[in-house]
């Protein structure tokens, strides 16, 4: 007997009923059935300076089943659809290279598969999360994940009630899937949450039990934060109204981390609404700091081209088109030099914690 | 017919109608000239440069070197420069004799109105003894050709085998695959050098005839035959037809390729010649079936249809020159130029005759031919007016095209040789038809065999296409084109092409080019010929293949281009390429174009049928797999869905079927008006 569905579920099944509906209809017209896909490129993404988050545009893709070139894909769709329909019915979440497994098959009984590799199966996802407007957790799938957080806080996951302040030295790790059916906030005395690019900055933060002293949640997403990182603490920050500040490495990939949790990323662009936070403030580590906080030139890295390069490309980046944002990353390009956020060790192991983002803070250093 | 005066006749002729390779011979009928310049020339430097010390002194006198300049005769010219001949070495002197024994025998058998039926035998005299193995290298062979020819009377054959330029085809304009008599008597005095053993010759004429069997041998300082041995057959299992033997020294090892390839050819372009082809074998060779030291090819007779005869014509006035005009007006028995018009030239009527006299200054008297043999700007005047005269092509019933019926059923016939020849030849290098030039290898064949499928996938209870023949299981699609008559420098001349697309010709490799003169195969010098010009200057992007440039075109295809003319300009004595002339070149152009229509359209719509075949396939399979997806979504049964979704695939491949036929027409529309700029043109 599969368990009772939640209303989230309900709505994504009858979302994947219709979309199959409609092709039985179209079918029985005698009409070639098709499929309205939103365009996920480049081309149909733009800022939304009102917004200020990067959207999805409106254009959209037909895909029919009789013609040769989208035959296969309209076939892949309707095959995740079929067990992203089983998996909510069941109650059961999987990863997408879980997905993958499932629907792959020899067709017929010829050498060719159902699909060849998950560099196929993946974008056919997003394309059937774009189509029926269902985020990629109400398929109840699930990316890798990676992630931890800790932090005065009580929240419930799946059921079990944990206390994010006794989470001891690793944190609680953050799932991919972060909906309101799956995890609810309870007490909480943060005041703000602070996500850090690494794990081993972070694990500094806990050890010196940053979070207590200063009333904060920390969340660390090993690099580029995953999808349920950057959901959590959108929800953290829509929900519970927590300021959100970013502590990256002074180069431009941690710009790019900032910037994505900001106003979200061109490839998931229409999740930018549920991901990002544009109100989100990055506080260090800023190209103006090796100055204030006195870094010796040694803890430096050389900047190479791919560096110089997607640095130029952020210079036209239109939520990087502040006064203060072209400042920084101009002076960035100007010395050729980067750093990263354990350069600050320098000045003594507990520095990052102790002095350098409580001074931030405190003085109002930041960039929005 | 008189001889010497013929032969005078002859080289003047030639000369003058600019045939520099008889301009040869003339060296030794003048040999004062030289020496002459060289005494002229060398007083003037003496006298100029006396002081010098170093003045070279002078080693003979003209009067010393007048007792060394003699004649030299046709065959000591022949015996010091036989590679103009197509004797260069024992390999292509062992394929030139077999080619002229055969153009000899094939020309005589048509001439008579006999469907030719030849024997060609090669036999390796080193493996006959006994060796067991083929000669490696050179060697001594004995090469036979006999036919069911006319036979020969008895007082020609000596001098037709032991005479250099001794013939009945120079004098003519007819098409006929022999021109000037050398050749066989050429391969007799190649043999006689390299052996020493005469050519050895048995003709009878007719049923009531005796035969006689000649041995012939060639003085070259005269140039005339030596009968060592003449004797008479009453029995001879022939009823008429002529029986050539020589031995010579050749090669079988490095030329056999080229003899396989001459047979097979000369078949091709002969449909209607039966050939029974023989050659040696070694024991390594050897399979069970062959006989004990050789083994026969046959290449039966395709039709029995005798090609239509080609008739002797005057030659056309628009390509004849000055000289050549003055030559035959002082010859002209006419009595006045309007005659020797008429009578000369062909073409040129009483009304024509008036017209070409309106255009010159004494057109309105009666003007006696010989006078315009010595005044030289009346001949000129003559020879503008008649080029300015709108005159009727030549007739061109002297021209003997394949045709193409011929064509199709030749290619068809040599496929199946060459097919069933890989198929039988897995183990037998021997049948290695040829291991450089062409590729139909055995083992390339069965190659060649697997990726076929795939180029031309088979489809099953398809209805016969037009123009696809099925050739031991491949298919061909043949087309063939014979262009109308045309004239080069006043010659008629006519081209045909046949193209054999697919079956098991390797789709990566340059297409097989197969050229024809007058019906023989030409072999050698393929760059250098116009034939390989006119296509490789041909764009067949236009036809769907690929062409690298300046090159022939890539794919699967053999084409047969054949030139059919009264005159074939070579562009040497040995026959081995045709000449550069534009008119030539245009028509082997507009063959080809005309050709490579046909091509086109067969691979678009074999594209067309394939894609669409690929097609259905795809969406079969793909129906399967979305149906029982949508069935479990929506809780329904697969099969119904399955029905729903076939019953619109049917729909939709049809309607798309049709507007692919709409967008092929209109395709094919525009190299229609093309084809009207080029009617045009010409």
């Amino acid at each position: 007997m599969a368990p009772r569905k939640d209303a989230v579920s309900k709505k994504t099944v009858a979302k994947i009923e219709k979309l199959a509906e409609g092709v039985l209809k179209a079918v029985a017209g005698g009409k070639n059935p098709s499929l309205d896909i939103p365009v996920r490129s480049l081309a149909n993404v733009k800022w939304s300076d009102k917004r200020r988050l990067v959207e999805l545009g409106s254009q959209k893709q037909k895909r029919y089943f009789f013609n040769v070139s989208m035959a296969k894909k309209f076939m892949q769709t309707f095959l995740v659809s079929e067990a992203c329909k089983e998996l909510i019915d069941s109650g059961k979440t999987t990863s997408i290279r879980d997905l993958y497994y499932v629907t792959k098959h020899t067709i017929g009984d010829t050498k060719q598969n159902t699909f060849e590799e998950q560099d196929e199966s993946d974008p056919i996802i997003e394309d059937l999360e774009v189509t029926v407007d269902a985020l990629r957790e109400e398929l109840h799938l699930f990316a890798a994940r990676k992630g931890s957080m800790v932090g005065p806080i009580t929240i419930v996951d799946t059921g079990d009630t944990i206390d994010l302040r006794r989470m001891g030295s690793g944190g609680w790790a953050v799932p991919s899937i972060v909906e309101e059916n799956i995890i609810t906030f309870k007490k909480h005395e943060a005041k703000y949450v602070l996500l850090i690019e690494k794990d081993a900055v972070w694990t500094r933060f806990n050890e010196d039990k940053f979070w207590k002293r200063n009333s904060c949640i920390i969340v660390q997403g090993g690099g580029q934060p995953p999808r349920g990182v950057r959901r959590l603490v959108q929800r953290l920050h829509s929900e519970l109204k927590l300021p959100v500040y970013v502590l990256v490495d002074n180069d431009p990939w941690g710009f790019y981390i900032y910037s994505v949790m900001k106003q979200g990323s061109i490839n998931l662009a229409y999740e930018s609404m549920r991901m990002a936070v544009p109100d989100a403030r990055f506080v260090g580590l800023s190209s103006f700091d090796k100055d204030k906080y006195q870094l010796p030139g040694n803890v430096s890295i050389k900047m190479d081209d791919g560096d110089n390069n997607r640095a130029k490309q952020m210079l036209a980046y239109p939520w990087f088109r502040h006064a203060k944002w072209q400042k920084e990353i101009q002076e960035m390009v100007r010395s050729g030099l980067k750093f990263e956020l354990e350069a600050l060790s320098r000045r003594g192991i507990s520095f990052i914690t102790e002095e350098y983002v409580p001074k931030k803070l405190k003085d109002k250093d930041w960039l929005e | 017919m008189a001889k010497a005066s013929s032969e005078t006749k002859a080289v003047a002729r030639g000369r003058k109608a600019g045939k520099p390779q008889l301009g040869l011979f003339e060296e030794g009928q003048a040999p004062a000239a030289p020496a002459a310049v060289v005494t002229e020339s060398e007083a003037p430097a003496a006298e100029a440069a006396p002081a010098a010390k170093s003045a070279p002194a002078r080693r003979v006198t003209a009067e010393t070197m007048a007792t060394k300049q003699r004649d030299i005769s046709v065959a000591e010219f022949f015996v010091k420069n036989r590679h103009l001949l197509g004797f260069d070495n024992p390999s292509k002197a062992l394929l030139t004799t077999i080619k002229e024994a055969v153009d000899n025998s094939l020309d005589a058998c048509e001439e008579a109105g006999i469907l030719p039926d030849l024997l060609i035998e090669v036999r390796d005299l080193a493996l006959d003894a006994g060796s067991g193995e083929l000669t490696k290298g050179e060697g001594r062979f004995v090469v036979v050709v006999q036919d069911n020819g006319p036979g020969i009377v008895k007082a020609q054959v000596p001098k037709i085998f032991g005479k250099l330029l001794y013939g009945s085809k120079f004098h003519r304009l007819k098409q006929s695959r022999g021109q000037q008599g050398i050749g066989i008597s050429a391969a007799a005095m190649y043999g006689q050098l390299t052996t020493g053993k005469p050519v050895r010759v048995t003709s009878r004429v007719g049923k009531r005839k005796d035969a006689h069997v000649f041995d012939i041998q060639l003085d070259t300082r005269k140039n005339e035959p030596v009968v060592t041995h003449d004797d008479t057959l009453t029995e001879w299992h022939q009823e008429h037809g002529t029986r050539v033997e020589l031995e010579i020294v050749a090669n079988w090892q490095q030329g056999q390729r080229f003899v396989n390839r001459y047979v097979e050819h000369t078949a091709l372009a002969n449909p209607h010649a039966a050939i029974r082809y023989t050659r040696p074998v070694g024991a390594a060779q050897r399979t069970s079936a062959s006989t004990p030291g050789n083994e026969s090819l046959v290449f039966p007779r395709a039709t029995n249809e005798l090609p239509k005869e080609a008739l002797e014509i005057k030659p056309h006035p628009h390509g004849v020159e000055l000289g050549a005009l003055m030559l035959a007006a002082a010859e002209s028995k006419s009595h006045d130029v309007r005659g020797f018009l008429q009578t000369t030239f062909s073409r040129v009527s009483s009304q024509a005759a008036e017209e070409i006299l309106a255009k010159v200054p004494w057109g309105k008297k009666a003007t006696r031919p010989r006078l315009l043999a010595s005044n030289r700007t009346m001949a000129e005047e003559l020879h503008k007016a008649i080029a300015a005269t709108k005159l009727m092509n030549p007739p061109t019933n002297c021209l003997s095209p394949i045709g193409d019926e011929l064509m199709r059923k030749g290619l068809v016939s040599f496929l199946s040789v060459i097919e069933s020849e890989g198929d039988s030849g897995d183990e037998s290098t021997q049948l290695d038809l040829d291991s450089a030039g062409m590729k139909k290898k055995p083992g390339k064949a069965v190659k060649a065999a697997a990726p076929a499928p795939e180029a031309m996938p088979a489809v099953p209870d398809a209805p016969a296409e037009e123009g696809v023949e099925k050739i031991k299981g491949h298919n061909y699609f043949i087309a063939t084109v014979t262009r109308p008559p045309k004239v080069y420098r006043g010659n008629p001349f006519q081209v045909e092409v046949g193209l054999a697309y697919g079956g098991s010709w390797p789709a990566d490799k340059t297409i097989e080019l197969f050229r024809f003169a007058n019906r023989v195969p030409l072999l050698f010098q393929r760059g250098a010929c116009g034939i390989t010009e006119g296509i490789v200057s041909t764009d067949w992007r236009n036809y769907l293949l690929s062409q690298p440039k300046g090159s022939l075109p890539v794919g699967p295809m053999a084409l047969l281009v054949h030139i059919a003319s009264v005159w074939v300009p070579f562009t040497s004595e040995s026959k081995e390429a045709v000449a550069h002339y534009p008119d030539i070149l245009k028509e082997i152009q507009l063959a080809a174009q005309e050709c490579g229509r046909k091509l086109a359209t067969f691979i678009r719509k074999k594209k067309a049928a394939d894609y669409q075949a690929q097609r259905r396939s795809i969406f079969e399979l793909y129906i399967e797999e979305v149906a029982a997806a949508i069935g479990k979504i929506t809780d329904r049964k697969p099969g119904p869905i399955k029905r729903e979704f076939l019953k619109v695939a049917h729909q939709v491949t049809m309607a798309e079927e049709e507007e692919g036929r709409a967008q092929d027409e209109s395709r094919d529309a525009k190299p229609k008006a093309r084809r009207a700029a080029e009617t045009e043109e010409e």
